[in-house]
């Protein structure tokens, strides 16, 4: 099985160095692409069919021919990739940036190339450090070998790329945050349109990128957007997949897999199923901010459209598992204090809203909760949605919430009727 | 004021975008690394150098859960609170570490040698439950682990 992305990646040594990473291929694709026209990279990865890995599962070549070419003003346009990474339940990138540093950056070159940006930032969460260290030290390689800079490989393209590390806050991996936060202000959302295809970075054109979207790039160009895209199990979306399981699995972790595996065989081959006396309840399958899926679900292909038809997200992609003697309210209130603490405060239903749902929440933790507490649940879960709030962030603390209340109504009734949780000892 | 190591490592940021603004986040973690916190005086100095009010520096200071407003001791403990931390017995993990060290999260120890704050996930969710103190990352914690763990930390 191909596993592009990962298998050069190991766990017990440094990653690969400038000259090691050429020598298994690496850049091969940087010298042939920047020898041909920018438009020849969106082409290849539009065949491929690669969805981006942030959560969104936007089509990367089409987001990357929504920016305008040239337009003579000498501003430059800008690219950043985002490792942000702070969806709790997900630690994909910071296998690919600790892993394979050289990766993203020829994947972030090659991206720059195609819509012809001068400037790259690399967003970086604050607590990865030691990515940071290897992406630092990747980068004085690069520009030493002329991989960066001002006529890189002797051609007339220029790229400079930086290294921008954040404080922490999880607003700032959605895109205008984002965009926000690299300008030095606060990481609230901006109003969209304008995208920031068109209008990002100090009013230019800025294409944002997923780190493991833009690791898949190179590939995609060296090996064409044709095998890239047969790499998948389904039909219309291509490539392998970096999917994860955490919770109380026998063997948690990450796995590259084809795109369209099921549920069942990433959880049961790959993690090994639930721990001894552990049964399985129900899994959040891109991390906290998609719908809970249940048993009826485990055979459902893990890709955008079966996870969407399926009544969810496929997301970042790494699960969470719900066992047997966990909560899931407990769950649920563990997810909502994260989304209230935080929301970035701009618009009321999130700012106001969260809070109250997770006191309410913990309320029946509490045992103090009463059945007009589940009517304000639902009533919450039908309002703070797209469109009624600034960004996605609020209406994606709805969704395990919604989901929960949806397959795990008896547990909230329960924890009416007996004034208690009943997981926790009397 | 800023230190003359501080002005030039600010300075160095300066070259990384078009605007001074934009150098906003990474002063304060110049100056956060070199005196271990941000005073409202630091706040004043940086918005000088940035040619920003203090009211923007500090709204970008306050933004930022890992930007401190207030002294914090000599080591930082990160401990995820999220969910799959959570699931994995992060809860007793930070019951036991603050009865260990006699303080209530957010708070730092007596001695100057320890600020416990719960920290957003760690992106280490196989291998929970994960905590970090100053820049090291220590997974598939157990309570027994704990002590020896705080033991290198002086
Ligand atoms: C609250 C919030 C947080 C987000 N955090 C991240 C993140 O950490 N990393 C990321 O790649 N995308 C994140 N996204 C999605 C980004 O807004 C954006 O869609 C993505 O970076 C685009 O890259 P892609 O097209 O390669 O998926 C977040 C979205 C929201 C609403
Ligand atoms: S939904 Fe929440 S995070 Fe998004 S803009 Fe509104 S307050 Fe901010």
């Amino acid at each position: 099985m191909d596993r592009p992305l990962t298998q050069h990646i190991r766990p017990d040594r440094e990653p690969l160095t400038l000259r090691e990473y050429e020598q298994v291929g690496g850049y091969q694709a940087a010298r042939q692409a920047l020898q041909a026209a920018p438009r020849d990279v969106t082409d290849q990865v539009l065949k491929a069919s690669l969805r981006g890995r942030g959560g969104g599962g936007f089509l990367t070549g089409q987001k990357w021919s929504l920016v305008p070419p040239d337009d003579g003003s000498g501003q430059p346009k800008y690219i950043v990739a985002n490792g942000d990474e702070m969806e709790p339940g997900t630690m994909k990138d910071r296998w690919l940036l600790e892993g394979q540093p050289h990766q993203l950056i020829e994947g972030l070159l090659l991206g720059a190339y195609a819509i012809q940006a001068r400037v790259a930032y690399i967003f970086l969460r604050w607590d990865y450090k030691l990515a940071a260290r290897r992406l630092q030290q990747a980068l004085a390689e690069a520009y030493a070998e002329r991989l960066l800079g001002a006529h890189i490989l002797g051609t007339d393209y220029q790229l400079d790329m930086v290294l921008h590390t954040s404080a922490g806050r999880y607003m700032c991996g959605e895109e205008t945050g984002l965009l926000n936060a690299i300008e030095g202000r606060r990481a609230n959302p901006r109003n969209k349109p304008p995208f920031a295809v068109t209008c990002g970075l100090w009013g230019r054109p800025t294409a944002i990128n997923n780190v493991e979207t833009l690791c898949c790039i190179p590939h995609i160009v060296q090996r064409g957007g044709d095998w890239f895209r047969s790499l998948s199990r389904s039909p219309d979306e291509g490539g392998t997949k970096i999917y994860g399981v955490s919770g109380r699995v026998r063997h948690p972790g990450l796995w590259e897999l084809p795109l369209g595996t099921t549920a069942r065989e990433l959880l049961e081959e790959h993690a090994g199923g639930l721990r001894d006396g552990y049964v399985f309840r129900g899994l959040l399958p891109g991390g906290a901010s998609t719908d809970f899926l249940v048993a009826q679900h485990l055979d459902v292909k893990l890709d955008f459209s079966s996870v969407e038809k399926a009544g969810s997200r496929l997301g970042t992609g790494t699960m969470v598992v719900l066992d047997d003697r966990t909560c899931p309210v407990g769950l649920v209130l563990n997810l909502m204090q994260f989304f209230a603490r935080e929301s970035c405060g701009w618009c009321t239903p999130c700012r106001e809203g969260l809070p109250w749902l997770a006191r309410t929440l913990q309320a029946l933790e509490d045992g103090q909760g009463t059945s007009a507490d589940l009517d304000l649940l639902d009533a919450h879960v039908q309002t703070i949605r797209m469109g009624h709030t600034f960004c996605a962030l609020a209406p994606g603390a709805m969704a395990p919430l919604g989901s929960a209340l949806k397959y795990f109504r008896r547990d909230f009734e329960r924890h009416v009727a007996d004034q208690r949780c009943p997981w926790r000892a009397p | 004021m800023l230190t003359e190591q501080e002005q030039q490592a600010i300075g160095e940021e300066l070259r990384h975008y078009p605007q001074p603004r934009a150098a906003v986040s990474e002063a304060l973690k110049i100056v956060q690394r070199h005196r271990g916190w941000v005073s409202d005086e630091s706040v004043r100095d940086i918005g000088a150098a940035l040619d920003l009010t203090p009211a923007e520096v500090d709204s970008v200071a306050t933004f930022y859960s890992m930007i401190f407003r207030r002294p914090v001791g000599r080591h930082v403990i990160l401990i995820c609170d999220s969910v799959s931390c959570w699931i994995m017995g992060a809860n007793p993990l930070q019951a036991h570490l603050a009865a260990t060290l006699g303080i209530q999260p957010g708070a730092t120890t007596a001695d100057g040698r320890f600020t416990l704050l719960p920290c957003a996930c760690l992106g280490a969710c196989d291998r929970a439950p994960a905590l970090m103190i100053d820049d090291d990352l220590h997974v598939d914690l157990t309570l027994e682990k704990l002590g020896e763990l705080l033991e290198k930390y002086a």
